[in-house]
């Protein structure tokens, strides 16, 4: 089975590094396959060009099946690229036409400064999540799993905001920069289950204090963040959010 | 986070308000009796300390409003000091995308509308009095939409006020907690719905008047 | 034999060895923790359950990934579940049978001691799990659901939807975080080790390089642990994640840590199979998949319709003539070698012939759409993104891929390796799995390793080895941290001086084929013959040839590729040898001159009950093989059969 060759143009950013004002490269590229998944064409980009000695496109990847977010291209403006709950790694050129242009950038958020080219530093999520997303349960403490029962749907509930893979397209694609899709995947996950009620309101003040530390920005309902993330989550997490926020700010006196 | 809180609450005070103003204006096409005697039962309502009650909590709401909106503007603009080369939306519409931006013209508006009727300072319609010695404000409104430039800035100002109602008015219930995937299909109709009612009713009047049906 | 394999497996009945050996063991008193600092390297399931474990106990734990956060760890990709012996499906399971059917999974080349401790220990960590707020999959009751998995009669499996690993990934992960907001942990991203450093034969610390600016720094501790997964990428193709490698283990086994059985791979039968020479992993379609899915070629040669247009009675469903008790559910390694047997026999389907069927059209017409959707909806989708086919209309194409790899550094009993202070734990260890593992294993061992063996067993390192002494702590600056860091450099150096033509990723291509061709699915002296002398040619050409453009002071993805590419091709040579020399076939070492008539895998009990531990003799020496003896007591190896 032969496949069609593909040609295109790459608009990509180049940046060599935080301090460096960066700027968008050009490239012609040929004999791109539609089998090729996304990162499979820049893989193949960036032989051409070691070969020809030149410096090689530097993109953050991992997993290459959709489950480990370290992929983070801005795909003609849009976040992972133009199909729907798919991450750039899943993403395969048989979307693409042969001719076609295609810019790619990293993604632009203050709360993520640019390492090199199209990877950024994401190290903030982490830090929101120091902050609180988790239950304060020591190793060896647990009674057995069965003693307390979890009505299926708040399982499934808490298990669709916790299937976030935190690779900010959120971030990168809401007109505000604001995070909040992310921190409430989190608030949602363990405020749907019985063992994050303990904490539930300290969590939810703490991880947003945070997430306003980190400087990103307010949320006002575009619902960009639902549109394009990888794993469809949705912004009723942020609704959720917003309520146990307003409660506990409320009865917490603060 | 809290500004966003504050926002929607004093948003659905001023959204209130803005009904609320709309109905009573609309009396205009009931004749000056019905008009001029609502206008005076403001006034007198409580003795006249209702009226300042309700002025205090409108600006106040007013204030907080703006003020939370332009925190969020301003947080919003510093989250991303560097834009796109290439950004396209998915999901958003213009009216969210333009929400400070017909605030503010609307704000502005807000003060040439408070100082065409209300404060009046160069005193055009001061001497408009009824038979019953009562504040004509029927003649005021009816006078005062002769004008096509006059009629011409409420009509622009009421569109762009609809545009921020029409993203405003549904945005509050997710900002509250409110919204879910099971009334978000309705949840999200209700802002276009009022942003129309108020479109439809504003409009109403200076155009109504402009035709001549309510002299 | 030069090394000293004590596994220190404690004495008395199998089912109180753990009790025994948790009770000999020395304890560190809980206000003297704090004075031990411990090296976690990686922060996968099992690292990331052993920093936070550690941390829990107040012991100082630095943490060091590559990845930009440790959720990243390639046990975020494990899809299908985990095993514990609940018996909540009140079907006949036990810890015992759990026992049993890994070590006979793992075709009986797996320490009884490390396998009944785990099935043990399986029952606390989905404890600890649900307590920790994993939102495993639940019944309409609000009790925890389970499914089957191949290898087993019982329902054992825990799960997550698709993405049991997933989910227990970010819950190791925050309770990781959680240690470092409490600042017991200290976590160091995007930093990867490059060597360990021993003084006076323990370990003490490890050199990292910073891979954002790609500074040199030197880390001191009073233990090491090594949690950094497998080296499934030495074949270039595989499930693994593109930054899986075998560096840190490598590293480990050149400073004196014995490598054991690295030629236990295991393929999965269920992955997509290759499409396009450009092709840079290969993605697994769960083995849960299995449960639903049937199986089959067409009966006739080359029959070039259309899936859907093939008649039931001109359907093989090979997996459930051959082997009808288990069926489509028999172990990997099983399932793997039918299907090439097919393949090769040319039934393959595809445009390459090299792919079966596996059909869920009668799970459909059964369960109806939804409640597949509602089983496998996220894989289905997956497939579809992949492959741009809709499995719900057209059967999947799969074929078996590299998968996992049960081989690893030798560890005893307390997991430590053959170099005192320094522990394994997870893939990167050899221990529970044998020849094979069973599905929904490797998420158990991982938090069987970090969550609930380590904080026992490093305390009797601590307090037996230790020292609270400041004075008498290794510093960084001690001069045997000198000497590895001018080796790391140099090593580098010699990278980057080599200003060849070709990009790592050829080499590396190149390797991979090689090895899945010789050292693969079927294996044979002379293929292993014929690897053994190619992997020095594409050494040599890589050393010769490789092209590492930029700057070795900041980020620069060609030279930590390159670096790990450069371990691999030593790497390789190793697993030919142990290949080469395990003159039997077991679990996914499958060696085509010991079969059986029917083709299954034949083994040599007599000859080779023994764990292969391989010890590095320096530059220029070939590694010595050391043995140790596998004794069965509880069980009696016996022929495998799933029939």
């Amino acid at each position: 089975m032969e496949q069609k060759s593909m040609r295109l143009t790459l608009r990509v950013w180049r940046q060599d590094g935080p301090n460096d004002a960066g700027h968008v490269e050009t490239l012609q590229v040929d004999g791109i396959l539609e089998d090729m998944s996304f990162l499979e064409m820049l893989d193949k980009v960036n032989q051409d060009l070691i070969r020809a000695g030149k410096e090689p496109i530097a993109f953050d990847h991992d997993c290459r099946e959709g489950i480990c977010g370290t992929c983070s291209l801005m795909i003609d403006g849009v976040a992972h690229g133009p199909m729907k709950g798919t991450t750039a790694c899943q993403l395969h050129m048989r979307h693409f036409r042969d001719g076609d242009t295609i810019t790619i950038e990293p993604w632009r958020s203050g709360a993520f400064p640019v390492v090199k080219d199209l990877v950024v530093d994401r190290s903030a999520f982490d830090r929101i999540l120091q902050a609180g997303g988790y239950v304060s349960v020591n190793t060896g403490a647990a009674p057995d799993a069965h003693t307390l029962p979890v009505p299926k749907p708040d399982a499934d509930a808490a298990f669709d905001a916790a299937a976030c893979i935190g690779c900010g397209a959120c971030v990168a694609s809401c007109p505000n920069g604001s995070a909040m899709l992310f921190v409430a995947a989190k608030v949602s996950h363990l405020a749907r289950l019985p063992q994050g009620q303990p904490e539930r309101r300290k969590r939810v003040l703490d991880m947003v204090a945070q997430m306003d530390a980190e400087g990103f920005g307010a949320c006002s309902n575009h619902y960009e963040c639902e549109a394009v993330c990888p794993k469809e989550i949705s912004a009723r997490v942020i609704a959720e959010m917003n309520r146990d926020y307003l409660e506990s700010r409320l009865c917490s006196g603060s | 986070m809290a500004a966003k809180a504050t926002m929607a609450v004093t948003g659905i005070v001023l959204l209130s308000f803005v009904l609320g103003h709309m109905a009573g204006n609309l009396q205009v096409f009931l004749g000056p009796e019905a008009m001029n005697s609502y206008a005076e039962f403001l006034h007198d309502f409580g003795h006249g300390l209702a009226l300042w009650v309700v002025r205090a909590v409108l600006l106040a709401c007013l204030v907080l409003h703006v003020a939370s909106a332009a925190y969020v503007v301003r947080v919003s603009k510093a989250a991303r000091p560097v834009g796109y080369v290439m950004k396209k939306d998915v999901a958003t519409d213009f009216a969210a995308r333009t929400m400070w931006m017909t605030g503010l013209i609307v704000l502005a508006f807000l003060v040439y509308h408070l100082l065409h009727f209300t404060i009046d300072p160069l005193g055009a319609y001061h001497d408009f009095v009824d038979a019953e010695g009562r504040h004509d404000v029927h003649r005021m409104v009816v006078t005062a939409f002769q004008s096509l430039p006059t009629v011409a800035v409420y009509v622009v100002a009421q569109v762009l006020l609809a545009i921020h109602i029409s993203h405003g008015g549904s945005s509050l219930f997710q900002t509250l907690g409110w919204r879910s995937p099971r009334n978000a299909k309705w949840v999200d109709r209700i802002g276009p719905t009022l942003a129309a009612v108020i479109l439809v009713g504003n409009l109403f009047i200076p155009l109504g008047v402009f035709a001549g049906l309510a002299s | 034999m030069t090394l000293k394999l004590d596994a220190r497996i404690p004495d008395g009945p199998l089912h109180e060895k753990w009790d025994e050996c948790r009770f000999h063991d020395k304890l560190v008193n809980p206000a003297n923790k704090r004075k031990f600092k411990i090296i976690v390297v990686g922060a996968g399931l099992a690292g990331g359950s052993a920093a936070a474990a550690l941390g829990e106990l107040g012991y100082q734990v630095e943490v060091f990934v590559f990845h930009d956060t440790p959720r990243r760890a390639h046990s975020i990709a494990a899809q299908g579940g985990i095993n514990a012996a609940k018996n909540y499906k009140n079907d006949g399971d036990s810890i015992r049978r759990l026992f049993y059917d890994t070590i006979k999974g793992g075709d009986y080349r797996a320490r009884e001691a490390n396998v009944f401790r785990l099935a043990q220990i399986s029952n606390h960590i989905i404890d600890h799990c649900v307590a920790i707020g994993v939102p495993f999959a639940r019944e309409y009751g609000g009790l925890l659901d389970n499914r089957s998995f191949g290898g087993a009669q019982v329902s054992r499996t825990f799960y997550a939807r698709g993405q049991t690993g997933q989910q227990l990934l970010l819950g190791c992960y925050q309770s990781l975080l959680r240690q470092v907001h409490a600042g017991k942990v200290r976590f160091h991203a995007r930093k990867e080790m490059l060597d360990l450093v021993k003084v006076d034969g323990h370990a003490r610390g490890i050199i990292v390089r910073d891979l954002v600016t790609g500074e040199i720094t030197r880390h001191a501790a009073d233990a090491v642990v090594l949690a950094t997964g497998g080296y499934g990428n030495v074949f270039f193709l595989s499930t693994n994640a593109k930054n899986s490698n075998v560096t840190a283990a490598f590293r480990a086994y050149k400073r004196g840590a014995g490598f054991a059985n690295p030629c236990f791979t295991q393929i999965h039968p269920t992955c997509i199979p290759v499409s396009s020479e450009y092709q840079s992993k290969l993605t697994l379609m769960s083995e849960s998949l299995r449960n639903d899915g049937r199986v089959w070629v067409p009966k006739q040669k080359g029959d070039q319709r259309p899936p859907n247009e093939i008649p039931e009675d001109e359907r093989d469903y090979f997996l459930e003539r051959r082997y009808p008790s288990f069926g489509n559910l028999v172990p990997r390694d099983v399932a793997s070698r039918a299907i090439k047997e097919r393949c090769d026999a040319g039934y393959g389907v595809g445009a390459t012939g090299m792919a079966v069927y596996l059909d869920f059209r009668d799970a459909i017409q059964r369960l109806g759409r939804k409640v597949i959707e509602e089983r496998y909806g996220n894989l289905f989708a997956m497939y579809e993104k992949i492959t741009g086919e809709d499995p719900y209309e057209v059967p999947m194409k799969i074929y078996p891929a590299v998968h996992y790899t049960m081989g690893g550094l030798w560890v005893d009993y307390h997991l430590m390796s053959t170099i005192p202070g320094m522990f394994v734990l997870g893939e990167a260890n050899f221990s529970d799995h044998g020849a094979n593992r069973l599905g929904a294993s490797a998420l158990m061992q991982g938090l069987s390793d970090g969550f609930f063996v380590i904080p026992y067993t490093i305390g009797d390192y601590l307090a037996r080895h230790g020292t609270m002494d400041p004075k008498q702590k290794v510093q960084p600056d001690h001069p045997a941290f000198d000497e590895v860091e001018s080796e790391v450099r140099a090593r580098i150096q010699k990278l980057l001086d080599v200003k060849g033509s070709t990009p790592v990723d050829v080499f590396h291509r190149r390797l991979g084929h090689l090895m899945w061709d010789e050292c693969g699915m079927a294996r044979s002296k002379e293929g292993l013959e014929r690897a053994l002398q190619e992997i020095p040619k594409i050494r040599a050409e890589f050393w010769k040839d490789v092209a590492i453009p930029g700057d070795p002071k900041e980020f620069n993805q060609e030279l930590e590729k390159a670096g790990r590419v450069a371990d691999f091709l030593e790497f390789a040579e190793l697993m030919c040898m142990d290949a080469l020399h395990r003159n039997e076939s077991c679990g996914g070492h499958f060696r085509v001159e010991y079969q059986t008539e029917e083709g299954e895998a034949l083994r040599d009990d007599e000859n080779y009950a023994y764990v292969a531990v391989w010890e590095h003799r320096g530059p220029d020496q070939p590694p010595e093989l050391n043995k140790e003896p596998l004794v069965f007591e509880a069980v009696h190896p016996s022929t495998r059969s799933y029939k």
